[in-house]
């Protein structure tokens, strides 16, 4: 009973905060000012491991301009936090576990007042041996540990965070082997990327007359990071109330708490607003990041290209504290094989603990790293077998009726042969016309270091599959609250969901969704605090699914109010009616009535949740489960220069192809692809937190390269809409998939051109040139 | 120390500032400006672009003091309180070249000035004259299509005007 409305669904409205945005009027977390606000900030560990043998804050507290300074002593509250174990101190104590860690915080009446004090607070450490390789974590008799065993609730002993095994089929034995004709192994590594979202961690904490704080954040979850603060603070959930500000990207970043609990705890100590902003370096060491990864596979084919088995092992370190470690490590156990159909698999995923900085969620969430592993290795075998390399894929694809290596079918439109040839049969962008040569076209471009001699051209294809939702039976749902009322003669929709609204746009959809089941012009977008039920994480590729389908439900029930109203006051009989252009239609006899003489002075006022279909945890040893609730795909080309002689790139042109199942707002959907793709271009070539003897070595702007408008290219999308009958609209969530296979596609491209092996990434200069390291 | 300047045509002035401060802080903290953004604080990503005496510069890399007497416009002061938007903020809008929009405010003032300087730019004009500003959503297609836009809008509005 929806209607068609050029600003509901399937259509591109513009964003309702869009002018706010290009007139700077649009209020991010950093923006938030208060009269008699202080600011706080946090003294940090210069050290990855240590134990901490004293700190003396005497000197800073006298600091004119000071007007507190707390360490863990002064947590009125639960000392600890987390997502999924509550392993991580809210400031340290006893021991730092990475470079980076907040030992104390201060607030005062102005940055440099601050960080002046911070200059003052002296500590004693002991250093420790830091644990930062993959033997070093697993031998925690010779290496010791990240956590004592014991040292507190929710992790009982060693430096292994979570594991997951999927066995299917025979699973990997010698007989399986001895099944196939040719046999692909490979060793990859996957560097340390970091989310970069451009707003830096902020927001401020205001102390309420009733003892309560009152917190505008930059978050992707409101109700999620509640929980964990308000425990610290020693105050019941309902005292602690959260208002969205505005968010400046966050990718996965903001899943973790950061500045929250230290503004809060400053506010509650001095009765006054506190505003924390975190610079660059220190946002980088106030996140967790995409977890590194060491992935060993084994790819068994028949001659004619039909994969016979897969045996795969998976190593992520997880750094010093969990964070969302357990579901990631999920993650890339069960999409580890790639939309491959394998009949026999043997995968064991492992997260660690290390000295190293934590890691957590990023955009595509452990399946970014088994990508680039399963797509080397399709390539690898495509070269064996003397095969073309899409080919091999397209023949070895899941489809709509496939059962993944979990045992769980997949029950919707799976078209990766399809994507594949999409992208393929793109016109390739024209050659480097080395007689006209603008230098800005080719590898290196504005540094003027070459005039084209020594470039090789490459294409290459990668694909990818991605979980939507939250899995392995979390009861992941989502709360929208909807009102309608006649206001200045014209029917409104009020739509209020907790979701943070990160930049994907979901405050555009919301208005689609409730103009398209109203019938109505004009839609007012709540801002998103805590006074509603929980949105669920804005991660995932999830909300436009959960929140999405909590607002069609919400709002649906407010129409069915409505027609209930006229069915009770005008007796009508009719089963036909819908809402359109602010009037009740019947299709049989035409307009009926106007929603605002229907309504007058009623205000409905309606609160639905919307819950996906259950899913079940993975069996611990198999991996069997029905543990998704959707899968999304994504197959990319891409077509670099490479100037072999300086070891530069430039990709020339990333193509992608994306099925989105309903695309709800076109124009986001492609912008969402483009972004996308590009961070998984900068994976490739350049991004990457490096991290020595657990030391953080590029904590900044320059020296943590992300692309540029220069290094990024065209990328055209070609969309496809195969609906997914379980899912509102037939939806399926964009954000993520993009994210996976662009990455192995570039590189798979940079090998077409050099020969090269290219077993990690990112990338760099000396891999190219054979001058450092592989 | 006092600072007084020309802010988006208006004069102002702020008491108190430290002689470190930056130009941005001083916006962002002191004048109610917060359009300027303050994302790397070292000059790399571009956020915090203003005007200062007609050229583009990273906000975040001048110092307070330096703008005494001096132009400063900012993204608050692009759009025309008359005629509305500016056609560069008009065409961001208008492409889906704003996502999270925090490198916006940058990338308008950055392109205002591109297009101030060159009517019809290249693409390969456009990624070079855009290249100081990072952005981590769009991948960089919708701000090219902004730009395109806003200069095709320009290139019009010169001809009515001729």
């Amino acid at each position: 009973m929806t209607t068609a409305h050029p600003d509901g669904i399937g259509g591109s409205p513009l964003r309702p905060d869009g002018i706010l945005k290009v007139t700077g009027q649009f209020a991010y977390s950093s923006d938030m000012w208060h009269e008699d606000m202080l600011w706080g900030m946090a003294l940090r560990s210069p050290h990855a491991h240590a134990r901490i043998l004293s700190v003396d804050t005497s000197e800073a507290v006298k600091h004119p301009g000071v007007y507190a300074v707390m360490t863990y002593d002064d947590i009125p509250g639960s000392k600890f936090y987390g997502l999924e174990i509550k392993d991580q101190p809210a400031l340290a104590t006893g021991k730092i576990r990475y470079h980076g860690e907040a030992i104390a915080i201060v607030a005062a009446d102005h940055p440099e007042t601050a960080r002046r004090a911070l200059a003052k607070i002296k500590v004693e450490y002991e250093l420790l041996p830091t644990i930062t390789t993959e033997e070093q974590c697993l031998d925690p008799e010779t290496y010791g540990y990240v956590h004592t065993p014991d040292e507190y609730k929710g992790h009982a002993s060693g430096n292994v965070v979570h594991s997951q095994k999927v066995v299917s089929g025979l699973g990997v034995t010698d007989e399986v082997r001895a099944m196939a004709d040719v046999v692909i192994k490979g060793d990859y590594v996957v560097g340390m990327q970091d989310q970069a979202f451009l707003g830096p961690e902020s927001g401020m904490a205001v102390p309420a007359e009733d003892g309560g704080i009152d917190l505008y954040i930059a978050t992707q979850w409101l109700h999620v990071d509640r929980e964990q603060i308000a425990p610290v603070l020693g105050l019941p959930e309902n005292k602690v109330r959260l208002t969205l500000a505005g968010v400046g990207g966050a990718f996965g970043g903001r899943e973790d708490l950061s500045m929250q609990i230290h503004a809060c705890l400053l506010a509650q100590r001095t009765g006054k607003p506190v505003k924390i902003v975190y610079s660059r370096e220190e946002s980088f060491f106030g996140h967790v990041h995409r977890h590194p990864a060491k992935l060993t596979y084994e790819t068994g084919a028949t001659r004619d290209g039909k994969l016979v088995y897969c045996d795969a092992r998976i190593v992520l370190d997880g750094g010093a504290y969990a964070s969302a470690s357990p579901a990631v490590v999920g993650n890339a156990a069960s999409l580890g094989m790639g939309p491959y159909e394998i009949p026999n698999v043997n995968m064991l995923a492992v997260a660690l603990y290390s000295n190293n900085p934590s890691c957590g969620a990023m955009r595509g969430f452990g399946a970014v790293q088994a990508c680039f592993a399963y797509e080397a290795q399709m390539d690898k075998l495509a070269a064996e077998l003397d095969m073309d390399p899409v080919e091999l894929r397209q023949l070895n694809a899941v489809e709509q009726g496939s059962i993944m290596p979990t045992g769980q079918e997949i029950d919707s439109p799976a078209p990766v042969a399809d994507l594949l040839r999409r992208v393929k049969a793109l016109p390739l962008p024209a050659p480097l016309d080395t007689t006209h040569l603008d230098i800005r076209e080719i590898p290196g471009a504005l540094s003027n270091t070459s005039h084209g001699e020594g470039i090789v051209r490459g294409v290459g294809y990668a694909v990818g599959i991605k979980n939507v939702g939250f899995s392995e039976g979390f009861d992941d749902y989502s709360t929208a609250r909807v009102r309608l009322e006649v206001i200045g003669g014209e029917p409104v929709a009020m739509v209020h969901t907790a979701m943070a609204e990160v930049g994907q746009g979901g405050v555009t959809v919301h208005g689609q969704i409730a103009r398209t089941e109203l019938g109505v012009e004009r839609v007012t977008i709540h801002p998103a605090n805590t006074e509603v039920g929980s949105a669920g994480s804005t991660s995932a590729s999830r909300q436009t699914y959960m929140t999405g389908g909590a607002v069609k439900l919400a709002a649906e029930a407010v129409r069915n109010e409505l027609l209930a109203l006229g069915r009770k006051r005008y007796g009508w009989t009719y089963n036909d009616l819908s809402l359109v252009g602010g009037k009740v239609v019947s299709a049989s006899a035409g307009v009926l009535v106007s929603i605002v003489d229907l309504l007058g002075d009623t205000v409905i006022d309606l609160t639905r949740e919307h819950h996906h279909r259950p899913t079940v945890p993975f069996d611990k040893e198999t991996g069997q489960g029905f543990g998704h609730v959707q899968y999304t795909f994504c197959a990319h080309r891409a077509v670099v220069d490479v100037d072999v002689e300086l070891g530069l790139v430039k990709v020339v042109e990333l193509a992608a192809a994306q099925d989105v199942g309903k695309a709800l707002n076109p124009l986001s959907v492609v912008g969402q692809i483009q972004g996308g793709s590009t961070q998984g271009l900068g994976l490739a070539v350049m991004e990457e937190i490096i991290v020595k003897d657990g030391k953080v070595r590029n904590p900044s702007f320059t020296d943590y390269l992300i692309p540029t408008i220069l290094d990024t290219p065209p990328q055209p999308v070609e969309v496809l809409e195969l609906a997914d009958e379980h899912a509102p609209y037939g939806l399926r969530g964009v954000g993520e998939a993009p994210t996976l296979s662009s990455t192995p596609a570039v590189v798979a491209a940079i090998r077409q051109a050099t020969g090269l092996a290219l077993n990690r990434v990112p990338v760099r200069p000396e891999h190219l040139t054979g001058t450092g390291e592989s | 120390m006092r600072v007084t300047f020309n802010a988006n045509g208006r004069e102002v002035e702020a008491d108190d500032v430290w002689e470190g401060e930056s130009l941005l802080f001083m916006l962002r903290e002191r004048l109610g400006l917060p359009g300027s953004k303050n994302a790397c604080e070292q000059g790399e990503c571009g956020s915090c672009t203003v005007y200062l005496d007609g050229a583009p510069v990273c906000s975040c890399l001048v110092a307070a003091g330096q703008v005494q007497g001096r132009e400063v416009r900012t993204v608050e002061g692009l759009a025309d309180p008359e005629t509305g938007l500016d056609d560069v903020q008009q065409a961001f809008v208008d492409a889906g070249a704003v996502q999270c929009g925090f490198c916006t405010p940058g990338l308008l003032v950055q392109t205002h000035d591109l297009l101030e300087r060159n009517e019809q730019p290249s693409d390969n004009d456009i990624r070079e004259a855009l290249s100081g500003n990072l952005c981590r959503c769009t991948g960089y297609e919708k701000i090219m299509d902004a730009v395109r836009l806003a200069s095709a809008r320009k290139c019009s509005k010169s001809e009515v005007s001729q």
